[in-house]
């Protein structure tokens, strides 16, 4: 089997599984902060803020932007409700096709059983 | 027991659908490649549109066209047909900024088959316009049901005429 296993989508998931991370997000849905900004917000090293603020960026969730000494954050582009609703509505239509494949493979498959008989005779 | 239909995003612009069938690659290869074949699970009746007319030439280079009801169309090119293992095919009908190109392939394992079908588009932009086409199965997504029935009923039955 093929897995595809750390996707944009897990990464997002994993990435609000954190109160602080959640956190950072509602605060940049205010305003734009730096990574020191938000380090003091969250009573935190710099380096353990800007671990949070690294995962919430490799899922799209928050882009950050360095100009000069200072790396200010803001939210990105990923909005995860309509991300969800797309992949809901694709995954309805390709199901309902493959649901139906699935009949005329059947049928396909039962001819061929049928058509190895006769020849068997 | 139906096998279960997994969707998942490779990346701003590619989308993955993978699907087990319980039969051969060949009988699964088959029903992608026969437009009589392929008209019957395309376009289920949930999605509420009539098709017209389906034309395919499943060969590299081959053109395709599936004329719908109200102009609705879509069409493209072959551009990798590998028999039992693989297709590929442009989606051109939104013009050169939108097309798309899906490739299909078929992977064969005690007698089951899994299919990953990749779609790629030119940009997020067109990826997520797409969802159009996914947005008229949502509401009358019900009537799969009764198309099921319909189909097991007929079984067995001749090709139908595109």
């Amino acid at each position: 089997m093929v897995h595809y296993t750390n996707t944009r989508l897990d990464a997002s998931f994993a990435a609000l599984s954190d109160v602080t991370r959640r956190g950072v997000l509602e605060q940049l849905g205010r305003s734009e902060f730096s990574i020191t900004d938000l380090a003091a917000k969250f009573d935190m090293t710099l380096t353990g803020m800007k671990k949070h603020v690294d995962v919430l960026e490799y899922a799209g969730l928050v882009t950050t932007e360095k100009i000069g000494r200072v790396r200010t954050c803001k939210l990105g582009p990923r909005r995860l409700e309509e991300e969800v609703a797309w992949i809901g509505k694709y995954r309805e239509l390709w199901a309902a096709r493959f649901d139906e494949l699935d009949k005329v493979v059947g049928e396909l498959q039962r001819k061929e059983r049928t058509n190895a008989r006769k020849k068997g005779r | 027991m139906k096998n279960i239909t997994t969707v998942e995003k490779k990346s701003d612009r590619e989308v993955i659908v993978t699907r087990t069938f319980n039969a051969p690659a060949r009988v699964v290869f088959e029903a992608w490649t026969r437009p009589e074949l392929m008209q019957r699970w395309w376009v289920p009746k949930s999605m509420n549109m009539s098709l017209l007319s389906c034309e395919m030439d499943v060969r590299v280079g081959g053109k395709y066209r599936f004329v719908f009801g109200e102009g609705m169309e879509f069409f493209g090119r072959y551009t990798e047909v590998v028999p039992n293992s693989r297709i590929v095919w442009t989606n051109d009908e939104g013009g050169e900024e939108a097309a798309s190109i899906t490739t299909v392939t078929f992977e064969e394992k005690d007698g089951k088959t899994l299919l990953v079908m990749s779609e790629l588009y030119p940009s997020k932009e067109a990826l997520d316009a797409s969802g159009g086409a996914a947005d008229a199965t949502h509401e009358t997504f019900t009537q799969l049901d009764e198309l099921l029935v319909e189909l097991g009923g007929s079984a067995e039955g001749e090709d139908v005429g595109c």
